[in-house]
């Protein structure tokens, strides 16, 4: 096909450019500009009408005029080269490496968009991943192709933790491969450094492979930096057999850049100017984790997004909640309290836990200690409520152990190291210390077979 | 029927899923189109001259303007006929599973086109009719045995009546003639394959008041926010209030003898996990796996928006052909709100005038006609049958806020309501139903139905469970404000009794072996028991009995045990009421009378 060039820019705006008596322009297709100057920038189409073709420029419009500026369509949609080589490298927010190494030798290339799963062949995610933090283990279980988001805000440790689970995560039947892919997506170059820190002296970094998009590139480059993670996890979860960890963040930054460019194009907007395609466009991301049938690898997704102003039911965090399988909420209050990792237990929730978890998987009482974790966490914090209004003296002496539990459970269960990783095993056992400091007839969630079982010892020993 | 004509022409403007062809002059709207050399699927939304807008039901990308849109000249239509049950679709009726075999992928790739039907299958057909007789449509030709459960009722096709002329015994795929219809000389020749276009509902006799239950074997909605069979219901709900795992439970245990479910813009991982566990799970009503009675439609989050769009209408017509044959079928739509955002996107799209947040001003009578195709009747044909289709749709509401557009709008058309409550879900109560503010409009119509199984008592216990549930929200008021002593004994009593029914009763674990399904049996008699209790308890009180004697009775730790008895065993139940008695009178002091409170 003839190289299609093209000096014929007739309007820009914010992100956007409208290219004018072009022909045979594919709908999504790739765009190199040359400027003046002769630097380069990749852009996509967005719209063609006829003989005009609008256009997204990805690192920005800036310095583009009319005049000298070239528009050449590729014929072919973005591509990431990948290959196993990725590991321990660092890429910019486009895919191009920035750690001074030699460039990709690809193996092959692939369009970042990825194509939907079928449905039919997915393998369903049930193994239990250990992240050795007790409140997701215990309370929270996540799965190998699952996507649990951390729903943060500013001034919270989700970086932290982000890095603990990034350097903990294992599964508990054994070794195998397992990797981690970072995309930042306008964060800070102290926040990018930290990761990048931190992943290099726990030795981290050669099982990582990092995009980085920091705030001050342009924010339209963000559009394509998730979507390009995601397909160097694809090609190393299902061409490699590895199991991948996404990370993602952070979200919120992501979801500007989009409503930027929905702006520009005078769309119809949706809740608080986001379009209103926005969940469509979250879930071609999230959905791009899970197992497929037959293939050993695996992606798990661990977005992390900060809610403006504490919002859960901002769109960002509202639309997310609604595609990911659940959601780890940090709690500004315990983070206060100086605990770590502060998780506000109560609205999280790991949907897939059901089926990380059980005999052969973790342990058989590991369902019914959860629930009954959660309920009695939730009746003693009720109970701490009572007590500040009342005071002390009004509550029942059950409400009273309740209460008592529930600031030890905050204390022991809650809080933990940033470097202490604590097995399952570990944090279930946890959980019946906990419980003995309630009665035994109120522990209404847990059969009566392992009541026998697992809590008998322990208050025996205490009587003895 | 018209002569089909093809009208070719040319891609003009391409935005995302829509497409804009010009040298459509002829072409009708809601016809299905193929676009491109690839052939995408797509449906004529909108004419304008000789320009038509079309949704594109595939990914668009690489599309360029020129490439050439050819219209069949039908609507967009569903393949109906042995086969569908135990299927997994796509939104617009293609089968996953032979989407991989034909992509040789895991993921699906575009411009592919498989039957919805095996072509090749034969099936045993049974004629139900002999040459000589008088037929008109809706009436059973034959039947074949579709699964171990379902028998498919072959009928005669909308339109058609006469003499049946032949009729073929024996195996047949879906495209072989199985009988001909002879009407003064116009033959018409049946097959077991047979089209309807999705967005025309099919015909009825007769629609009939919904007086009969559904049961779903889960007691908040079973006993105090029922559904009828033919009925619409809602589930509104904030993320992570469970509102997937209460339509998984109705899929899984709700009376009906067809199941259709349909994930529209939800997550690959839920479909998959019915996937497989629906062939796994037995259904209490015939032993046999759960799938043996269920089709899937599957149109996850990440697949083209506009087929999610269609997805729900494929759905409730292969609802309705079903409902023809003359069984009770059960739709669940999760979610409705990712449909109406699929309808707002293509609105955004065709630069419509929007409405309310975005949505289209046709929103509302979309949701009601969607909405008004459930419903108890009697079918076409001669027989009279019965049949019916209930909806139950799952509403997501951005931030659980209940006065956006899609839930109003579907507040309106629907008779239940089951609101969900993100309170309720983090103190991890389940199904996280709020007695409060949820509603049925069935109730008083069901009451007399359950009052004549179980003699008479049923509206009063249904009554009086709830308003002790209603007192006790009004007494906690009280005991925020100045604590629970403040109460009365009777108060007191009140409260434990709530309690026992928000903990004994309400709560329903799905992930529990036992406690997943309760039979209107067990409903029953737990209530009575709880009820009972109350009673015996208050009347104790009276007579002095010590109130933390009172309860801490062994016999309430059964109460609390009692969800976890097996159907078998239910009739335990009824030798609480003679132990309640007799700890109950364990407590009360000699000689202690009414006066002593």
């Amino acid at each position: 096909m003839l190289p299609r060039e093209y000096r014929t820019i007739s309007s820009i705006s914010g992100p956007l450019m409208m290219v004018e008596k072009t022909s045979d322009v594919r709908f999504d297709e790739l765009v190199e500009i040359t400027l003046g100057n002769g630097e380069k920038r990749r852009g996509r189409v967005l719209e063609i009408e006829k003989d005009r073709a609008l256009v997204q420029v990805f690192e920005g419009t800036s310095g583009i005029e009319n005049e000298d500026t070239k528009v050449r369509f590729v014929g072919k949609v973005l591509t990431l080269p990948v290959s196993k080589d990725m590991l321990g490298r660092v890429f910019n927010g486009r895919g191009e490496p920035i750690d001074g190494g030699a460039p990709l030798i690809a193996e092959q290339n692939l369009d970042i968009n990825g194509m939907p799963m079928n449905p039919f062949s997915r393998d369903f995610p049930s193994e239990f991943i250990q992240t050795g933090i007790s409140t997701i283990d215990g309370l929270n279980p996540m799965v190998r192709g699952q996507k649990l988001p951390i729903f943060s805000a500013s001034g919270l440790p989700h970086n932290r933790m982000a890095a603990q689970i990034a350097r903990q995560a294992t599964v508990i039947s054994g070794h195998e491969d397992f990797a981690v892919v970072f995309a930042a997506m306008g964060i800070t170059f102290e926040e990018a450094s930290f990761f990048m820190e931190d992943f290099r002296r726990t030795g981290a970094l050669q099982r990582t492979v990092l995009y980085i998009n920091l705030a001050d590139d342009p924010a339209i480059e963000r559009i394509s930096t998730p979507r390009i993670a995601l397909t160097a996890a694809e090609y190393l979860a299902f061409e490699c057999n590895m199991h991948v960890v996404v990370i993602l963040t952070d979200l919120t930054n992501y979801c500007e850049a989009l409503r930027e460019i929905s702006a520009a194009r005078k769309e119809v907007p949706g809740r608080r100017g986001y379009p209103g395609y926005l969940y469509t466009d979250l879930a071609t991301m999230y959905e791009r984790a899970g197992r497929l049938k037959g293939k050993s690898g695996s992606i798990t997704q661990i977005p992390i997004l900060t809610m403006p102003e504490d919002d859960k039911t901002h769109p960002i965090p509202d639309l997310t909640g609604y595609i990911t399988e659940g959601q780890i909420i940090l709690s500004r209050s315990l983070h206060r309290q100086g605990i770590y990792p502060p998780v506000d237990v109560m609205p999280s929730l790991s949907r897939l836990k059901d089926k990380g978890i059980g005999k052969d998987k973790t342990r058989e009482d590991h369902a019914d200690l959860m629930n009954q974790l959660f309920a009695a966490y939730a009746r003693g914090k009720e109970a701490k409520e009572l007590a500040v209004i009342l005071g002390e003296g009004a509550l029942s002496d059950e409400d009273k152990a309740f209460a008592k539990f529930s600031s030890v459970f905050e204390d022991k269960y809650i809080r933990q190291g940033e470097y202490e990783n604590r097995t399952i095993h570990e944090t279930l056992q946890l959980g019946w210390d906990l419980l003995t400091m309630i009665p035994v007839k109120e522990l209404k969630r847990i059969r009566d077979a392992y009541i026998e079982k697992y809590l008998k010892p322990l208050l025996n020993k205490g009587d003895a | 029927m018209p002569e089909k004509k093809e009208i070719k022409g040319v891609i003009e403007r391409i935005s995302g899923s829509l497409v804009v062809a010009g040298g459509m002059e002829g072409a009708s709207m809601q016809d299905v189109v193929h676009i491109g050399e690839l052939g995408l699927v797509g449906e004529i939304l909108e004419v304008n001259g000789d320009k038509a807008s079309i949704q594109v039901y595939e990914e668009t990308s690489g599309l360029m303007p020129g490439e050439p849109v050819v219209s069949m000249g039908e609507p967009l239509s569903v393949e109906l006929g042995p086969g569908i049950i135990e299927q997994f679709y796509d939104g617009i009726q293609r089968p996953l599973e032979l989407i991989e075999k034909a992509a040789k992928s895991h993921y699906i790739s575009r411009g592919i086109s498989v039957p919805a039907i095996d072509r090749s299958k034969k099936w045993n057909f049974n004629p139900k009719v002999k040459v000589g007789d008088d037929v008109i449509a809706g009436d059973i030709l034959g039947v074949v045995q579709e699964t171990v459960v379902v028998e498919h009722r072959i009928m005669v096709p909308y339109g058609v009546k006469g003499k049946v002329s032949k009729i073929e015994k024996g195996d047949h795929t879906v495209e072989d003639v199985i009988a001909v219809i002879d009407d003064n000389g116009t033959k018409y020749e049946v097959k077991m394959l047979q089209r309807w276009p999705v967005r025309k509902p099919r015909p009825v006799a007769r629609r009939l008041p919904p007086n009969v239950p559904m049961t779903t074997g889960q007691r908040v909605v079973d006993a105090f926010f029922p559904v009828a069979l033919g009925g619409t219901a809602c589930v509104p709900g904030p993320f992570g209030s469970g509102k997937t795992v209460i339509q998984h439970q109705f899929a899984k245990w709700a009376q009906a003898q067809i199941v259709v479910y349909v994930g529209c813009g939800e997550r690959g991982n839920e479909m998959t996990d019915v996937l497989l566990e629906f062939p796994e799970l037995d259904d209490p009503q015939t032993g046999q796996p759960l799938m043996k009675r269920t089709t899937l439609i599957a149109n996850t989050s990440n697949m083209p928006v506009a087929a999610r769009e269609a997805s729900v209408y494929t759905a409730i017509t292969l609802a309705e052909y079903y409902r023809d044959m003359g069984y009770s079928v059960a739709l669940m739509a999760d979610s409705t709100s990712r449909w109406a955002e699929a309808l707002r996107e293509m609105s955004g799209r065709l630069e419509e005038m929007p409405g309310e947040e975005g949505y289209p001003a046709y929103l509302g009578t979309r949701l009601a006609s969607f909405y008004e195709r459930a419903g108890r009747c009697i079918v076409n044909g001669k027989e009279g049958r019965e049949g019916s289709i209930t909806v139950i749709g799952a509403v997501s509401p951005p931030g659980g806020d209940l006065s956006e557009p899609v839930t109003q709008n579907t507040l309106r058309v629907t008779k239940v309501f089951w609101g969900l409550d993100a309170n309720l879900a983090y103190q991890r109560h389940f199904p996280a139903i709020n007695w409060l503010n949820s509603y049925s409009l069935y109730t008083e119509r069901l009451d007399p139905y359950w009052d004549e199984k179980f003699d008479d008592q049923w509206t009063s216990l249904r009554v009086e469970a709830m308003s002790l549930l209603e007192q006790e929200a009004q007494l906690n008021e009280v005991v925020r404000l100045v604590g629970i002593d403040a109460l009365s004994r009777d108060e007191r009593m009140v409260m434990e009794t709530a309690k026992s029914l928000r903990e004994d009763f309400l709560h329903q674990n799905a992930f529990h072996e036992i406690d997943t399904y309760a039979s209107m049996d067990k409903q029953f008699k737990m209530l009575k028991t709880i009820v009972n209790f109350h009673h015996a308890g208050l009347d104790a009180l009276h007579k002095n009995a010590p109130m933390n004697k009172l309860f801490n009775l062994p016999v309430r730790e059964q109460i609390a045990r009692m969800r976890y008895l097996e159907e078998k065993d239910i009739g335990q139940i009824d030798k609480l009421e003679d132990t309640i008695k007799e700890q109950i009178n364990g407590i009360v002091p000699v000689g202690g009378d009414s006066n002593a409170a």
